[in-house]
């Protein structure tokens, strides 16, 4: 059997991603998680001294407290073996990723083990998000520099 | 106030859709599907579109992890514009400072009271 028969046995073979169903669980699930994340700056804006704009920061703040609580307590893994990118995409799937290695090297100590690891998982967010921030602002400055743009 | 549930439901709803068509369709792994869409998030931003997403969507646009490319870029535009080439560095974490340390924090904290039991990752 050649390579490409082989893989044309294992698309055969192995079982279908139901895409519909798991677009409509990440839906539902996705949406959820951001309608809290809502009622949680409604909570921040009535309050204390936000505006629609600036609630953003409290409010992901407080949806990492909850994913302590749900990671700590196995419930976020079983969230996201149900939702897929439904709990991972919003902010409370990178609070898992990272809470979730700090508690899973704690046996390597807490220096080697938590510190070592702890955005083991995270890691790539912040760096892709730190790199293309540094390059679209690039950009954007050599533009505004040169007067193609404005601020 | 009720229509904002609604279309913080929605809006947020949706970029999850996207990261699961990713997922499935384009056969990418979570960890390629975060960072593209935090990518998505800042390239929004450079051209001054994700802040009218915010204002229409709220939480639906804020709490989905492109919103962190979104702040990244934004601190560093708005010290760019004020102190030039140096403030696209020390801008960056000015906005979105506080789900990195929460996470920190949090993650700290959750492996001094947790313990792992095989099913937290």
């Amino acid at each position: 059997m050649n390579q490409k028969d082989y893989e044309q046995l294992q698309t055969k073979l192995s079982p279908k991603t139901p895409i519909g169903l798991n677009v409509l669980k990440a839906f539902l699930v996705g949406g959820i998680i951001c309608t809290v994340g809502q009622a949680i700056s409604f909570f921040y804006i009535m309050n204390f001294d936000f505006t629609e704009r600036t609630a953003g920061n409290p409010t992901v703040a407080t949806m990492i407290f909850i994913s302590l609580l749900l990671t700590g307590f196995g419930l976020y893994k079983k969230l996201g073996q149900f939702a897929g990118a439904g709990s991972a995409v919003p902010v409370t799937g990178f609070g898992n990723a990272v809470i979730s290695a700090a508690i899973e090297h704690k046996t390597e100590g807490i220096v080697l083990g938590v510190g070592g690891n702890i955005f083991k998982l995270a890691g790539s967010v912040i760096l892709f998000g730190v790199v293309s921030a540094f390059f679209v602002a690039l950009v954007k400055l050599i533009l505004v520099t040169i007067g193609v743009t404005h601020w | 106030m009720f229509t904002s549930f609604i279309i913080a439901f929605i809006v947020g709803g949706l970029i999850c859709v996207i990261g699961q068509l990713l997922m499935d369709v384009g056969k990418l792994t979570p960890a390629h599907t975060l960072a593209i869409l935090v990518v998505t998030g800042a390239i929004l931003d450079g051209f001054g579109l994700y802040e009218p997403l915010i204002d229409f969507a709220g939480a639906g646009a804020t709490i989905p992890i492109t919103s962190f490319g979104n702040s990244l870029t934004h601190g560093a535009l708005a010290e760019a514009e004020k102190h030039g080439w140096i403030g696209v560095l020390t801008g960056m974490f000015e906005v979105t400072s506080s789900g990195i340390s929460a996470a920190i924090i949090f993650g700290f904290i959750g492996a001094l009271i947790f313990r792992s039991k095989g099913n937290i990752d």
